[in-house]
């Protein structure tokens, strides 16, 4: 028996044994019985995807994800798949996890079972916040926080895709094309005329903007948007909702809202969270129906 | 000059800083060697001593500006970096007495024979050059810094929490530098120096050239600084000092930042040790004292927190009182410290920069 595991363990390669698997839940449910593949900690270069790998069309999967707090358990056996593209609405009650959710794929939180992945291979639970911020998933926080010290135009500077490590940072000059990226981007979030405000003096709304533009320059695969037309004006959340859609298509967007309204006017597919785990998913008129949501959820209101 | 020119361009307290420097420089030696000691214009050698010290403090005090204006990392340890430079210069000066100490021992320094050593420990050997001390005089508060601020960082320490663990970082040296048995001269510490690559230190020339390398020092501190607070290293900087976990969901490794930017602190304040020992001729273990490291950060704050040529003319202007008022009110002086601070952080909460940039502002 040892000799064959030994004998596993030095004839696979890494590059075969990486693709084979259909859902990376094989890897965590299977490890020690399959003699097909390597452990992670085997590999000379463990599986680190630099492109996210969406062969599957599918960008986010979390899976089992329980996580608790002095035993109240914050998230129940979660399960959650995003597709490349989509525009999701996520709703539910207070406490029903959807920010914890959030700082799980983050790489904020930890979670006691379950497991996150970002496309195909990329294990979401052994990355730091930084790494997976790098790798193309951006979050825009409830309460909008820019740099308020900086001015609008340094924001996104900074918020820029570009080597993050301290030495070329420290002489980085802005080239012409990361120049036309950043105007680009405040044509987007039509904040052009505020380029070298400080951050810090913008309108609760302008900054909402200000953070999806900052999210923007990162280029992201992924967008996770926490309530952003908390405390907006019609016309302002009218004007999010134009910025949310237009987004969909070149990134995935999973967008957290109370304000129903607003979910109406933008989501296709919408999930509904409870107690730590997905009540229902489907399009608003089909959840907007369910007798189980209307108890939960739409029953309060 | 063109990337000089862009980096002052926008720091208009920059310009005026490094004019009086230059100004400084050149008046003070001129001032003591050229004019003759019967004129009243005469500088004595004394005064021109001191005010290398302060130039001295005033580069220790860019260094904790730096990281605390810049980057809210309060350092309450800076002391044990600028009394490690000065150590490794102090062991270089040492070892330049040679068979001129008490014992007469070519090779051994003089506490070392009244401790009965045979032979010198091995990490005093190749102190005896320059460009070695001088090595050390980077490396061995950069190397501890890097270590602690590691450690520290990396285990997100922030805020007070870190400011109390810098201050037990100096507090412990001190205990360690005044043990005998550790080989720096004990209580004593390092002392009797006679000359520095063959200068005599007490020639009023040799004084006037460490004033003048005191003076480079401290203006070629002042423009490292100055280029990486203006970089895009320094809003990150700023970020991560106003909104640190926002900084680190942007993708920026906020720990490596932090050790980078400390240990260069560090090493600042280490070569300010180094410049500064030579002119009060000796170092000894109570310059780790806690205090020390507190006064810096009063001297920042008096100056005016973030905008770096504050905290050098915070850091002249509060010793110059201190020089004045220990000679003239000897037990007042530490009440007046007390009082200063408070007033400072109560009515100047940005220092004398501040009250400076508000009545530039009014006038225009």
């Amino acid at each position: 028996m040892i000799w064959e595991r030994d004998q596993t363990f030095s004839f696979v390669t890494p590059s075969s044994s990486s693709t084979d698997d259909p859902k990376p839940g094989g890897l965590f449910q299977t490890p020690l019985i399959r003699r097909d593949r390597v452990f992670d900690f085997m590999q000379r270069f463990p599986m680190q995807a630099t492109e996210v790998d969406i062969s599957h069309k599918t960008i986010l999967y979390v899976e089992g994800v329980t996580i608790s707090f002095d035993g109240f358990k914050a998230l129940n056996d979660l399960n959650l798949y995003i597709d490349d593209g989509e525009l999701r609405c996520i709703i539910g009650p207070n406490g029903a996890g959807k920010s914890t959710m959030m700082d799980v794929i983050t790489g904020r939180l930890q979670p006691d079972t379950g497991m996150a992945y970002f496309g195909q291979r990329m294990n979401l639970l052994e990355k730091t916040e930084a790494e997976i911020s790098t790798a193309g998933i951006g979050r825009k926080f409830q309460q909008p926080t820019v740099f308020e010290n900086l001015t609008v135009y340094e924001n996104l500077e900074l918020a820029m895709a570009a080597n993050k490590a301290v030495w070329p940072t420290l002489l980085a000059r802005l080239n012409g094309e990361q120049r036309d990226r950043v105007d680009e981007v405040f044509e987007i979030i039509g904040l052009t005329e505020e380029r070298d405000r400080l951050a810090g003096v913008l309108s609760h709304g302008q900054k909402q903007w200000l953070e999806i533009g900052m999210l923007l320059m990162q280029n992201p695969r992924l967008l996770l948007v926490d309530e952003p037309v908390a405390g907006m004006t019609p016309q302002e959340t009218e004007r999010t909702a134009e910025l949310l859609t237009g987004l969909a298509g070149q990134h995935s967007v999973v967008v957290v809202e109370h304000d129903m309204a607003f979910v109406r006017s933008i989501a296709r597919k919408v999930t509904v969270l409870h107690e730590g785990s997905v009540l229902a998913e489907g399009t608003m008129d089909a959840i907007q129906s369910d007798p189980k949501v209307i108890e939960v959820y739409l029953g309060e209101h | 000059m063109g990337p000089l020119t862009r980096l002052m361009l926008q720091d208009r307290g920059g310009i005026v800083f490094l004019s009086l420097l230059l100004i400084l420089a050149i008046a003070v030696p001129v001032l003591n060697l050229a004019v003759p000691e019967s004129s009243s214009w005469h500088m004595p050698t004394y005064t021109l001593t001191l005010w290398g010290k302060y130039l001295c403090y005033a580069l220790l005090a860019l260094s904790v500006d730096l990281i605390w204006g810049f980057c809210g990392i309060l350092s309450l340890g800076h002391g044990a970096f600028f009394a490690l430079g000065g150590y490794a210069m102090g062991m270089y000066l040492m070892r330049q007495i040679g068979p001129r100490g008490v014992y007469g021992n070519p090779e051994l320094p003089d506490f070392m024979v009244f401790l009965n050593w045979s032979e010198l420990p091995w990490y005093w050997l190749g102190f005896d050059m320059f460009w070695f001390a001088m090595l050390m005089v980077i490396l061995a508060p950069g190397v501890l810094a890097f270590v602690f601020g590691w450690f520290a960082f990396r285990s997100r320490v922030t805020g007070v929490y870190f400011s109390i663990i810098t201050q037990a970082l100096t507090f412990a040296l001190m205990l360690a530098f005044f043990r005998n048995e550790m080989g720096f001269g004990g209580n004593n510490g390092l002392t009797d120096f006679k000359d520095l690559l063959g200068y005599d230190l007490q020639a009023d020339s040799t004084r006037v050239a460490l004033f003048m390398f005191s003076a480079l020092a401290l203006a070629l501190g002042y423009l490292a600084c100055r280029f990486i607070v203006s970089s895009k290293l320094g809003r990150v900087l700023i970020a991560i000092r106003d909104t640190e976990e926002r900084t680190r969901f942007v993708g920026y490794k906020v720990e490596s930042y932090k050790v980078a930017l400390f240990t260069f602190s560090a090493v600042l304040a280490g070569i300010a040790g180094a410049l500064y020992v030579p002119q009060v001729g000796i170092i000894n273990p109570g310059e780790f004292a806690p205090l020390n490291s507190i006064e810096v950060v009063v001297w920042v704050a008096v100056g005016g927190r973030g905008t770096l040529y504050g905290a050098a003319a915070g850091a002249v202007l509060v010793n110059y009182a201190k020089t004045y008022l220990t000679g003239a009110f000897p037990e007042l002086w530490l009440y007046g410290l007390g009082a200063l601070f408070v007033l400072v952080t109560l009515l100047l909460p940005q220092g004398l920069a501040g009250l400076f940039r508000l009545l530039r502002r009014r006038e225009a």
